[in-house]
């Protein structure tokens, strides 16, 4: 599949964004400055800059708790995401939502659940939305490994399937559900095997490897939004980084993380980039300090804003 | 009097109320539409959205799964995108099988997002006992989705009410349930309407029964029951003033309180375990806010505290009635 340069340098961009970010919200809670509970997502970064560089600015996506990344990816603000993580006023939820339902419907990316499977059942129905208005925007839905074991996620495959919805699922599979492995959560081997059940087609994908994703999501979407229903994929990746900041993951095996940090989706495309002539490594540099850069301006931006005013306790809970 | 026949009336049932509210606004809003389990065959069981699916076809009258975590995840998806979802769940009671979506999906999403969604959905099923349909088909959790913050609670007693609540409903931008009552449809209840276009603002009680003596706040079927028990009472010498609240949620707390400043007595009557009803709420709020007015007690007239049962004579013991509002109206102004 050839993919034009400046898609290329997007995702790149877009994954070492995604890494620095987190990184600096894993030191910038550590530090007191972030309140309630944080998790991150370093080692997930190729699924969402694949998948958003085969969506239009008019999809739609949701996701969950560990989500920070897949706004940015959507075209979220840097400096809005880092003050609603500081709770501050200027944050892109106005310090209401915080880390665990990071969001932002004005561009698109309408819901990230905390209470996991509930945002596949909404991406459902946007994408039931999409079609009863007649348009052909189509939906993707990111959830876990552990999701995939509710009642929502259940009900959304179904429904999208039942219903032909211009959705797509991806699956992103850490093989963790918080401390609980995937071995003793479900007895497939095969994650898409659920898929298969519901009459979805379904494909596993290295999640690591953001040009395989972005390939599979990209044929995905275009039959989704000829009217082809869903598809469910699986993106195998690995968690970098604990449950929750804090967790001491007591519970990995030994050897586990220095694996996962040799999959790292960022070198690995940086390497092809570069082999491809795409990038030199001077430009890979740059691209990493100016991800460095922007993030220390939202840092700044977020630190300086201001908490949101008392009365905002009140506001907002109906139109 | 005269003023009133200007008015075209007409007598439908409860009902057909329903239909023509859904009906009225599927008519006036394109982006109005209707899912649910078996609403597109059946209608809905009682037949409340009987003729829809043939009006308005398969893209606005949906059949889903029996999965209400799927009907009402896919309103949230479908209102915070454009559309006005009607969410049918057939019992209210099967709310217990989407709570999460009700309490957070539906109830939080806007405020998470700092206003920046707006949430027209409107849920509507069959509420109350009176069927024999035992413990899963037939309570009122008023009380609970008092406290789901951010959800506005209609509780319609007739079809004039049930038809201006769903509209006013339907064209909210903020989440609705109307809960319409089993037992005023099993039975037929008829009443006026207009012929013409009307809606009713959510968040005006109605005074069902001017009286001045004792102030009853019912809903749904019980309203019926007070009024039956104001007739009885009105031969004893003792004037109910009966308030329908119309919604739980936004309350009509100056109405209620208006009343009880000229009866100085209140009773409220509500098909609920009385253990976290709608009518605990109400008793808080006017303990809180008309206790000068107060010259007796405040009397909850409710279910018991157990599930209800499905043997009839057991299910009438088990609802509130007119002896026991009588029994209650009777202690407070001996």
């Amino acid at each position: 599949m050839a993919v034009a340069k400046e898609k290329l340098i997007w995702m790149y961009r877009t994954m070492v964004l995604h890494r620095e970010f987190d990184e600096r919200v894993g030191k910038e809670f550590a530090a007191g400055n972030i309140p309630g509970f944080i998790h991150l997502s370093q080692g997930h970064e190729a699924i969402g800059a694949g998948a958003m560089a085969a969506l239009r600015a008019d999809d739609y996506i949701t996701a969950h708790h560990r989500a920070h990344g897949h706004l940015l990816a959507k075209g979220g603000k840097p400096e809005e995401i880092m003050a609603e993580l500081y709770g501050k006023a200027t944050g892109c939820m106005k310090g209401k939502g915080g880390s665990q339902h990071m969001t932002n419907p004005d561009v698109g990316h309408i819901g990230s659940d905390a209470l996991l499977g509930t945002s596949s059942l909404q991406a459902a129905g946007a994408a039931l939305s999409a079609k009863l208005r007649g348009t052909d925007q189509v939906v993707v839905a990111f959830f876990g490994d552990g999701a995939l074991n509710t009642g929502a996620v259940h009900g959304a495959l179904n429904i999208a399937a039942a219903w032909q919805l211009p959705v797509v699922f991806i699956c992103e599979n850490n093989k963790w559900a918080e401390s609980t492995s995937i071995y003793d959560s479900t007895h497939l081997t095969k994650l898409t095997d659920r898929a298969f059940g519901y009459g979805i087609p379904a494909v596993a994908v290295d999640g690591n490897d953001v040009l395989e994703v972005y390939e599979v999501v990209s044929k995905a979407v275009a039959k989704a939004r000829k009217g082809g229903g869903p598809t469910f994929i699986e993106a195998k990746t690995c968690r970098q980084h604990a449950h929750y900041e804090g967790d001491t993951q007591s519970y990995r095996p030994k050897g586990e993380i220095d694996e996962c940090r040799k999959r790292d989706p960022i070198p690995r495309f940086r390497k092809k980039l570069v082999e491809m002539g795409v990038l030199t490594e001077k430009e890979a540099d740059k691209i990493h300090q100016e991800a460095l850069k922007t993030i220390e301006k939202a840092v700044k931006f977020a630190a300086e804003s201001p908490f949101p005013k008392p009365e905002e306790v009140l506001t907002d809970v109906l139109a | 009097m005269s003023l009133l026949k200007e008015v075209e009336m007409k007598e439908i049932t409860y009902l057909k109320a329903i239909t023509e509210a859904v009906d009225e606004e599927m008519a006036r809003d394109p982006t109005v539409f209707l899912m649910g389990e078996d609403v597109r065959a059946w209608g809905a069981p009682f037949g409340e959205f009987k003729g829809l699916f043939d009006k308005y076809g398969p893209k606005r009258v949906l059949d889903t799964p029996i999965d209400e975590r799927v009907i009402i995840g896919v309103a949230v998806g479908a209102a915070t995108t454009g559309l006005r979802p009607i969410a049918n769940i057939m019992f209210t009671e099967f709310l217990c099988v989407c709570m999460s979506e009700i309490l957070n999906a539906v109830c939080k999403t806007r405020y998470m997002t700092g206003g920046k969604v707006k949430m027209p959905v409107t849920i509507m099923g069959y509420c109350g006992a009176g069927q024999s349909a035992a413990g899963e088909h037939s309570s009122c959790l008023d009380g609970a989705l008092m406290r789901a913050t951010g959800l506005k609670i209609a509780v319609p007693s007739t079809p004039y009410d049930v038809k201006g609540l769903i509209k006013s409903a339907i064209r909210e931008d903020n989440p609705v349930i109307v809960p319409y009552h089993l037992n005023l449809i099993a039975n037929g209840l008829k009443g006026e309407v207009p012929e013409k276009e009307y809606t009713i603002p959510l968040g005006k009680a109605d005074i069902k029964r001017e009286g001045s003596d004792v102030t009853v706040v019912a809903t749904y079927l019980m309203v019926h029951r007070a009024l039956a028990a104001a007739d009885k009472l009105q031969k004893k010498g003792i004037s109910l003033e009966v308030i329908d609240p119309r919604t739980l949620v936004p309350l009509d707390k100056k109405t209620i309180i208006d009343s009880v400043r000229k009866t100085g007595k209140l009773v409220i009557m509500d098909e609920e375990p009385i253990t976290g009803s709608a009518a605990g709420e109400i008793a808080a709020i006017m303990a809180e806010e008309a206790f000068d007015l107060l010259d007796a007690p405040i009397k909850r007239v409710c279910a018991p505290d157990t599930p209800i049962p499905c043997s009839p004579p057991l299910e009438k013991l088990w609802m509130p009635d007119e002896e026991e509002l009588i029994k209650a109206v009777t202690e407070i102004c001996s």
